[in-house]
């Protein structure tokens, strides 16, 4: 994998820290007016997603973490791991519960996911901005409400319960931002 | 489109009114406008800084220091220059590795004297007005609660890592009293008012003359210039002593050599020129965080046409 100088760590670069793999999110160069240089590093925790905050001397090394980001099909869930698809290799990759966190409740079969692979193996899933899906459940429309006023939860085919306007109703499919978990329209056509 | 130059034209412009404005400054002190070469058959020994090398073996200077002395003590008198200054790998908001220097001799001054230069010059480009002084004595006990100056190795580490996330083992108290400096108290000076650091501690004196505080304890002739937490210049009473400054010199290629480093090649002819060296006091001023300073950039790419490409 080799390693990077701590000038070399740029946004986006996967380096391993205390034997965990990281994205580089922040690198600040800082020297006072004589001696020693830092880098103040801000780097994601790619197994937990937390942020880090940390100090190297210039010119320190950090290994490479063998990390990548590659877009694969949900396929289905047997209740202990999720199943995804390489759709030009067709290979097949299984995620754990914390790999997939809270992306479970975005998970619609046949959707495209964004699936980290560290080493080969899937340690986080992020869906994509935008998701259509069906509401299962939700209290009955109000007719003519459409302009503002109000809102409702309304539960999702995945299990997601988000808050809708009135006038949607039970089994219309509406998109979703899933950073939000906002309502955002209904499904078109 | 990468053609394009990353500062806008206004802060072009608002260079070039400031290289009039500093050198209409000097002409009306009677400091005389000299340049020295770029390229240097010796440069500077600091483990800190590392100089660019070219394939003759020449360097690129980090700084006009030895060649102003030799122009001082061949008797210019009062002195500056604007020139370019190298170093490698630093990068960053505040650094790229080509920067502008302006540097300035004044023969006979004391520290104060040319602090008070330092501040008339600087007060013609920023908002504020008036300077504050503390000694980094002073700004360590405030800021933290400990005497930099008498503190032991363990305490200062065991303080840093308090602040910092730092591994550091084979960290010096200088190193740890850098990183606390860098880290905790740099962003915190000079929020309304330049603030002068003053008398650092003496293994921190590089170029400057040991002194005394009021306490009797030795400290460095040194300061250095903070605004909004860009620290803007370095200013020394200059060193004339001849072996005090070949030990210097020697001691920091033994660090060198202890971290790996390569020795620099002692220049012979600055060692020669310090006997004449009258006395002074010298500063040197990062003229592109002055800029970035006066037209409130955060990034030194805003006020350079082409900064190096990172």
């Amino acid at each position: 994998m080799g390693s990077y100088s701590t000038n070399e760590l740029r946004s986006g670069l996967k380096v391993m820290l205390d034997g965990e793999p990281c994205s580089i999110l922040e690198n600040e160069f800082v020297k006072p007016g004589k001696g020693q240089a830092f880098n103040r590093v801000k780097l994601r925790n790619l197994f937990t997603g937390r942020v880090w905050e940390r100090t190297f001397k210039s010119g320190e090394k950090l290994d490479g973490a063998d990390v990548m980001d590659q877009d694969m099909e949900y396929l289905y869930t047997d209740g202990e791991f999720w199943f995804f698809m390489d759709p030009q290799s067709f290979e097949q990759v299984q995620a754990d519960k914390a790999a997939v966190g809270d992306t479970a409740k975005w998970l619609k079969e046949q959707e495209a996911y964004e699936v980290t692979l560290f080493n080969g193996a899937p340690i986080s899933i992020t869906p994509p901005n935008f998701i259509e899906l069906e509401i299962t459940e939700t209290d009955p429309g109000l007719k003519g409400d459409t302009a503002q006023g109000g809102s409702k939860p309304a539960t999702l085919s995945t299990g997601a319960v988000v808050r809708v306007p009135l006038f949607i109703d039970q089994g219309e499919v509406i998109r979703i931002d899933t950073r939000t978990a906002e309502y955002v329209s209904r499904a078109k056509g | 489109m990468s053609w394009q130059p990353s500062a806008s034209i206004e802060n072009i412009k608002a260079r070039a009114e400031m290289l009039s404005g500093i050198r209409r400054f000097f002409a009306e002190r009677q400091v005389l406008e000299i340049e020295t070469p770029l390229v240097c058959e010796s440069t500077v020994t600091d483990p800190y800084i590392e100089s660019l090398r070219l394939e003759s073996r020449d360097y690129l200077q980090t700084s006009p220091e030895y060649a102003m002395k030799r122009l001082l003590a061949a008797g210019v008198g009062d002195c500056y220059q604007i020139c370019k200054a190298f170093r490698e790998d630093e990068s960053g908001l505040r650094h790229n590795p080509e920067f502008t220097l302006l540097e300035w001799y004044r023969v006979g001054f004391t520290l104060d004297d040319l602090m008070a230069d330092v501040a008339d010059l600087v007060g013609l480009f920023l908002p504020a007005n008036g300077v504050r002084k503390l000694s980094y004595q002073a700004v360590f006990e405030q800021a933290l609660g400990f005497d930099p100056l008498t503190v032991s190795l363990e305490d200062v580490r065991a303080f840093a890592q308090k602040h910092i996330n730092l591994e550091m083992p084979d960290g010096s108290i200088d190193d740890w009293l850098n990183a606390l400096m860098s880290h905790v108290i740099e962003p915190t000076l000079g929020s309304d008012h330049p603030v002068f650091i003053y008398q650092y501690p003496p293994s921190q004196a590089a170029l400057a003359k040991l002194t005394e505080n009021t306490k009797g304890q030795s400290v460095a002739a040194r300061f250095e210039l903070y605004y909004q937490g860009i620290e803007l210049a370095n200013g020394f009473d200059e060193l004339t002593d001849q072996f005090t400054q070949a030990n210097r010199f020697a001691q920091d290629n033994q660090e060198r050599s202890a971290r790996g480093q390569q020795n620099i090649p002692i220049d012979q002819d600055f060692l020669a020129c310090l006997p004449n060296l009258p006395d002074c006091s010298g500063v040197a001023l990062g003229l592109d965080r002055l800029l970035m300073l006066s037209t409130e950039s955060t990034s030194i790419k805003d006020v350079l046409a082409f900064p190096q490409k990172t």
